[in-house]
């Protein structure tokens, strides 16, 4: 079948990574397909491919963004990483260590370095638990601090996070969507993980809230050198809180490059297009503005199309678009696109 | 009245009593909204300027819960000309979506009652009705063929077992005066829907709901609230659920749309990006009031109420580099409990002594631009 000159092609793709670096996590042509159930004794008859082949590394201490439309795979490439869902080619090394080859006592020793927070603060947290006991469950199970230190411990936290002491014996029903992310991000925060995964953190908060949630993230950061994997759709955000930017279409990465260059000089047209689609508050500029505006919409990863996922959208589709799909090459220092015509149209 | 407790605690009989309360005034509300044969004149009324669409005046929209009332738009003022886009914009629970259900005579009943002002909607030929006082029976007319609303979540604002085509014809058939025949109802559906830019559309007139994207259900929605050619669009969130490059598509075809059926859009929405598009004016609503209201460009450009210009700071714009954003402090004053000083004054970093007065009143600082703060008490515009 030609399932393994796929897979030939991407051994040979070049995988963004300058040796020598301190990388904390390096994802290497990671594969993540689900089968579809159907037809006569639940027969497999599909798969979606929700990630395919995507291969990206994250410096210690340093954010990287990933922003794509919904159902681009951006979740599931977050969830793979964290083995809350099992992989089905590729590699994850945390600290050098694949995370797929672990036993599961090896897994749950990892799993306080490991940390994620959800994008719905109203359905991650659980209701029957006051907030001190929902921080420190997993303190405890995990024994980060001594018996005696655990309460201290706990308050510290908190108070890191922006809550009071007498918010541990509350249960979050009390607490507005801010706050609770707030317990979100401080119960992430009291295993002391190297790594936190924040998928869509601030879409379903208000502006102003927004905000602050954002400057606790990066504080928090600064203050215990925090490495994020920021997942949203929300390119402002992103651009806000990212080192580097992976720009994701249809379970491929399309492109990666450090903020600056992404934002600045995207090269992948998708890139282009998703950043010149991004409302500018600026009445004047907005309406000025040249769209590059993408017709139809995203094709269903069950179906996706044949070469370049992008190419039934793509301004400037040529025949080989649609024939192979292109190498993810490097074209300057740390900027990498997977586009055939990525030289010819941005000259 | 039993002791004022600080953490909101509210005990049966005290929560029983308020009820009780509420109910009385409910009724007499609901009594006055179901008689029969209410006379015209009643309802009738004139716009104070011709060129409007509709005008909020002075609207007040209060729930009554059993917790207390809950003044969700507490007085708010103001008018979305014809043929023009007026952008509302606020955080969760400023009121922006009970101003617009006002407008329709769609809020909660018994619990949200319009208590006080008028909304006065142009229906053209000089005349004018108030739809805080008009029936059911007018609303029922008036709704769809000179108001209709466009809502946030395409999917739960179509019904998922019916088809598109039959859930638009029956938006047609409703409104219809012509006694159009089965087939003119179908040709109208297929011209609307290949007028939101479906192109399958025949196929798409015999589809579920269920069987197209978000994006793609959003322009049904639209098809929907386009049918009997309003005068008036309302927007909630239209394009708040949907990715980026989808929001583009939906904006630009709003965009054409309005200028073809030179209708008027009043859009709600809490992204500041979108507004700048979009809108010719700008509302900001806080905690129920209106804070500041202008141009586009006024807004855009001179923001003069604080929480305007917190609002622009905390939002990270593309190629705009900050070290950290700007937050407002604090958060939005109970709605049950609302201060009787200015509602943004416990938050607000450019204060001056007479905030602690009573709630500031509407400052006009140039022919367009509206604002609620005491920093421009005495400097009006001539």
């Amino acid at each position: 079948m030609s399932n393994t000159n796929q897979n030939d092609l991407r051994e040979n793709q070049a995988i963004p990574t300058v040796d020598g670096e301190d990388y904390l996590l390096e994802v290497k042509n990671l594969v993540k397909y689900f089968p579809i159930k159907g037809g006569f004794f639940g027969r497999t008859v599909g798969q979606v491919k929700a990630v395919d082949g995507v291969s990206f590394h994250i410096k210690r201490g340093t954010t990287m963004g990933l922003v794509g439309e919904s159902g681009c795979g951006k979740s599931t490439i977050g969830r793979t990483i964290l083995r809350l869902h099992d992989k089905t080619s590729g590699q994850v090394l945390f600290n050098g260590q694949d995370i797929f080859s672990l036993s599961s006592s090896e897994l749950r020793k990892l799993r306080p370095k490991l940390q994620i927070i959800f994008q719905d603060p109203y359905s991650s947290l659980s209701p029957r638990l006051p907030v001190g006991e929902i921080i420190g469950e997993a303190v405890r199970e995990h024994n980060i601090v001594p018996a005696a230190e655990f309460d201290d411990y706990i308050t510290d936290i908190m108070k890191q996070c922006g809550l009071q002491e007498f918010h541990k014996d509350r249960y979050p029903h009390e607490f507005s969507g801010g706050q609770r992310q707030r317990i979100c991000i401080a119960r992430a925060l009291a295993l002391k993980p190297e790594f936190i995964l924040c998928d869509e953190p601030v879409s379903a908060l208000d502006v102003s809230i927004q905000a602050q949630i954002i400057n606790l993230l990066r504080e928090l950061q600064k203050n215990f050198g925090l490495t994020y994997l920021f997942i949203s759709h929300d390119l402002s955000v992103v651009e806000h809180i990212s080192d580097t930017v992976g720009v994701m279409y249809l379970g491929k990465m399309v492109e990666i490059a450090p903020k600056s260059a992404i934002y600045d000089h995207p090269l992948h047209p998708y890139s282009k297009a998703l950043i010149s689609a991004v409302p500018v508050p600026d009445p004047k500029t907005a309406r000025a503005n040249k769209r590059v505006q993408l017709t139809g919409e995203i094709p269903s990863p069950l179906h996706a199309p044949s070469g370049c996922p992008f190419h039934t959208r793509c301004p400037y589709a040529k025949p080989v678009c649609s024939e192979s799909m292109p190498e993810f090459k490097e074209l300057s220092k740390g900027h990498f696109v997977a586009c055939h015509l990525a030289e010819e149209i941005n000259d | 009245m039993a002791k004022k407790k600080n953490d909101g605690y509210l005990s049966a009989k005290e929560s029983r009593r308020i009820s009780r309360e509420n109910r009385k005034i409910t009724n007499a509300y609901e009594k006055a909204r179901k008689r029969k044969n209410v006379p015209e004149s009643e309802y009738l009324t004139k716009m104070h300027d011709p060129n409007n669409a509709v005008e909020f005046d002075n609207l007040h929209s209060y729930f009554f819960t059993d917790t207390g009332v809950v003044r969700a738009v507490d007085g708010v003022s103001f008018n979305v000309p014809i043929g023009k886009t007026v952008g509302v914009v606020g955080e969760s629970g400023c009121g922006k979506s009970v101003t617009s259900l006002s407008l329709m005579q769609l809020l909660q009943r018994p619990q949200g009652q319009t208590v006080e002002g008028e909304i006065r909607l142009n229906i053209g030929g000089d005349k004018a009705y108030d739809v805080t006082k008009a029936p059911n029976s007018v609303m029922q007319k008036l709704r769809g063929n000179y108001v209709s609303m466009i809502f946030q979540e395409p999917m739960t604002a179509l019904n998922p077992v019916f088809r598109i085509g039959e859930q638009i014809e029956e938006v047609l058939k409703l409104h219809d005066d012509d006694h159009r025949t089965e087939e003119q109802f179908k040709a109208r559906t297929i011209e609307l829907l290949e007028m939101v830019g479906i192109a399958n559309s025949e196929g798409v007139y015999r589809m579920y709901p269920h069987e197209l994207s978000g994006g793609m259900r959003q322009r049904v929605v639209i098809a929907m609230a386009l049918a009997c050619n309003p005068r008036i669009i309302i927007a909630d969130e239209p394009t708040t659920a949907l990715d980026v490059t989808i929001q583009a598509q939906i904006l630009d075809l709003l965009r054409q749309l309005k200028n073809k059926t030179n209708s008027s859009i009043m859009f709600i929405t809490h992204d500041l990006g979108v507004i700048a598009e979009m809108a010719d004016y700008v509302v900001v609503m806080y905690a129920g009031r209106v804070v500041e209201k202008g141009t586009a460009e006024d807004i855009f450009y001179h923001p003069a109420h604080p929480y305007t210009i917190g609002l622009m700071n905390s939002k990270p714009v593309v190629g705009k580099k900050v070290d950290e954003l700007y937050s407002i402090p604090g958060k939005v004053p109970n709605p049950i409990n609302m201060p009787k000083y200015c509602y943004f004054r416990d938050r607000c970093e450019m204060c001056v002594e007479q905030c602690s007065g009573e709630y500031p009143k509407e400052i006009q600082i140039s022919d367009t631009h509206f604002v609620s703060c005491y920093r421009f008490d005495g400097k009006e515009a001539k």
